[in-house]
């Protein structure tokens, strides 16, 4: 018996988190007394069954197939649901990114098994996987258990480590051909735009985060620009010219409270909080932001968190290690100084 | 044409949410309101019913509680609202869950397309819609920012979806399931006649057995629910004599931490 560790991969590649669900697979399969298979599908993926070994994994089951050359949840998941009906892993294990989520929704569906999603913490208990998982935007945690035989989890990116490489193990490696599957589910992937220098805020070490006061820049907006357009061409040009300089010296990702999104300072993708997404990086330097219940609740799982507000009274001072009271536009620049001659 | 959404009341998104001493999940007593999330669907459920010439549904499966939220659904402009109640098992566990929507909308028949909202902040999953899409045999299209088009006479869609990789485009035959993001419209507020009609509409209750669905065991427990416990920061407020020693401090502080 084995726990399964699906590793995502992109364009031959296996994406920064994937290998974390080795480690937390292989929790289970310690406590389980089973061994760890290494669930790779996709282009390049005997070459990538090759990396698996170096981490200590007993077995990779691979499809390099051209119908899974690319992820699609319809094929990935048919092959998946295949898998775990004639081999009944104890476990399958995925990073919970967009497509980990839907992918072992979908094949915890297929198999009639138990999902526990978007772990923290697990533990075994006499054989059950247990596991400790968010609820309410954060602001309470639960304990789920699955019952099935197969115990679908997926696990919090940053939440388990990748298992250290080196543990060189025989790993065996399975080729496997995937299931046709019906005319109704077949998508069509017509084009990917990656987006250039958006770094992914789920996986960022760093984040530094902006909210309303980068409106308060005393950069002067074009001459014709009136009301809510000067606002929001000073707060675009904090973001560009303030707050990037930092994350640049720090190599972190760009994040934003809702505040800002919605007043139109900078789209969508970089909203931190409860209708934007829920980050842990080891810093997460908030500038301009008061600390909104909603904010925090993307955000408190960081592992030191640095205010930087004009407000002595706001609230992100109460969870943050350290403050400094000031104008963030006086603030940041300095500190974007001090920290190069540091890091160089 | 039908287009179906999904959704549930959750607490206010402003509200303290705390575990009490019987170990029950509790907000005091705040309003709750339609989850966040599924504003978004709702409007482009409205939305595209409209522009398909349809009917619009939206379904709650679960307690009472959720009446609030097809209440506020039916005061934005859908135009019928059902709930879906069977006492005695856990409604929240996605297999149940979905069994349930899967028998409701079987039972409905007509339907072309379902919206979800990205998740819902109560449960903390998105995992439901995808369920529901398998039991239906039906294509999935999650995390969509942008319906580019939607063909009912045709059965085709065409959507962009938000990814940590980028966007990516992706069409699928209909009947489908999509869950949207935010931005992908304008959630309206809802008038004076919607919350008039809001106010008199009657929700039919449809069981299991009016569904005629086999219910599976649940497949997850929920064990407890407990508090996170509590973040123990001493907040050092760096102080100095100028921005240029203010900053030096914090920068040595953070090397001091180890987190560059």
């Amino acid at each position: 018996m084995s726990v399964f560790a699906w590793i995502e991969t992109v364009d031959g590649a296996v994406v920064s988190s994937g290998w974390e669900a080795v480690g937390a697979a292989q929790l289970i399969a310690e406590a389980l007394g089973v061994d760890t298979a290494a669930i790779i599908f996709g282009a390049n993926s005997a070459a990538l069954a090759a990396a698996a070994e170096g981490f200590g994994v007993a077995r990779a089951i691979i499809c390099d197939a051209e119908a899974l050359s690319q992820y699609r949840l319809e094929t990935y998941a048919a092959l998946l649901s295949k898998l775990v009906d004639e081999r009944k892993p104890a476990a399958v294990v995925a990073v919970a990114t967009s497509q980990g989520r839907e992918l072992l929704a979908s094949a915890a569906a297929d198999t009639d098994s138990g999902l526990i999603s978007e772990l923290v913490d697990l533990r075994v208990d006499g054989g059950a996987i247990i596991g400790t998982r968010p609820a309410y935007a954060g602001k309470v945690l639960m304990e789920m258990k699955s019952n099935t035989p197969t115990a679908f989890v997926t696990v919090r990116g940053r939440a388990f480590p990748a298992p250290a490489s080196g543990a060189a193990a025989n790993t065996t490696v399975e080729s496997v051909a995937p299931p046709a599957i019906p005319a109704q589910l077949q998508t069509d992937v017509e084009d990917l735009a990656a987006e250039i220098g958006s770094a992914n805020l789920a996986d960022a070490a760093i984040i530094v985060s902006g909210g309303r006061g980068l409106a308060s820049n005393p950069a002067d907006a074009p001459a014709g620009l009136s009301g809510e357009a000067v606002s929001i061409w000073k707060a675009k040009d904090g973001f560009a010219n303030t707050l990037k300089p930092l994350a640049d010296v720090l190599g972190a990702a760009i994040g934003a409270s809702r505040a800002a999104v919605d007043a139109g300072y900078i789209p969508y993708e970089h909203q931190v909080g409860q209708t934007g997404k829920v980050v842990t990086p080891d810093l997460y330097i908030a500038c301009g932001i008061s600390g909104a219940i909603q904010h925090q609740a993307g955000m408190r799982g960081s592992k030191i968190i640095v205010a930087i507000n004009k407000d002595a009274d706001a609230p992100i001072f109460k969870l943050a290690r350290y403050g400094i009271v000031g104008d963030l536009y006086d603030i940041v620049p300095a500190l974007t100084l001090a920290l190069k001659k540091r890091l160089r | 044409m039908h287009v179906v959404t999904f959704t549930r009341s959750t607490p206010d998104t402003a509200a303290k949410v705390w575990v009490n001493d019987s170990g029950e999940v509790s907000w005091g007593d705040v309003a709750t309101v339609v989850n966040p999330w599924d504003e978004y669907s709702l409007e482009e459920t409205i939305v595209q019913a409209k522009s398909g010439g349809g009917a619009s549904t939206v379904i709650a499966v679960g307690s009472e509680l959720h009446n609030d939220a097809l209440k506020h659904s039916i005061a934005m402009g859908v135009s019928t609202a059902l709930r879906i109640d069977e006492a005695g098992i856990d409604m929240n566990d996605s297999l149940v869950w979905s069994a349930l929507a899967a028998g409701a909308i079987r039972k409905l028949g007509d339907v072309d397309l379902i919206i979800f909202g990205k998740e819902s902040i109560d449960v903390g999953t998105d995992q439901h819609s995808c369920q529901l899409a398998r039991r239906l045999g039906w294509p999935m299209l999650s995390y969509v920012s942008r319906i580019i088009t939607a063909d009912y006479a045709a059965g085709a869609v065409k959507v962009e979806k938000m990814l940590e990789q980028g966007k990516q485009i992706v069409s699928a035959k209909l009947p489908a399931v999509i869950s949207v993001m935010k931005g992908i419209n304008e959630p309206r507020y809802p008038n004076f006649l919607g919350i008039r009609k809001a106010a008199k509409a009657q929700i039919p209750v449809w069981s299991a057995a009016d569904l005629e669905v086999d219910l599976p065991a649940a497949a997850t427990t929920a064990l407890r629910y407990f508090n996170p416990p509590a973040r123990e920061v001493s907040t050092e407020i760096i102080d100095g004599a100028d921005v240029a020693a203010k900053t030096a401090a914090l920068a040595d502080r953070l090397l001091e931490e180890k987190v560059l």
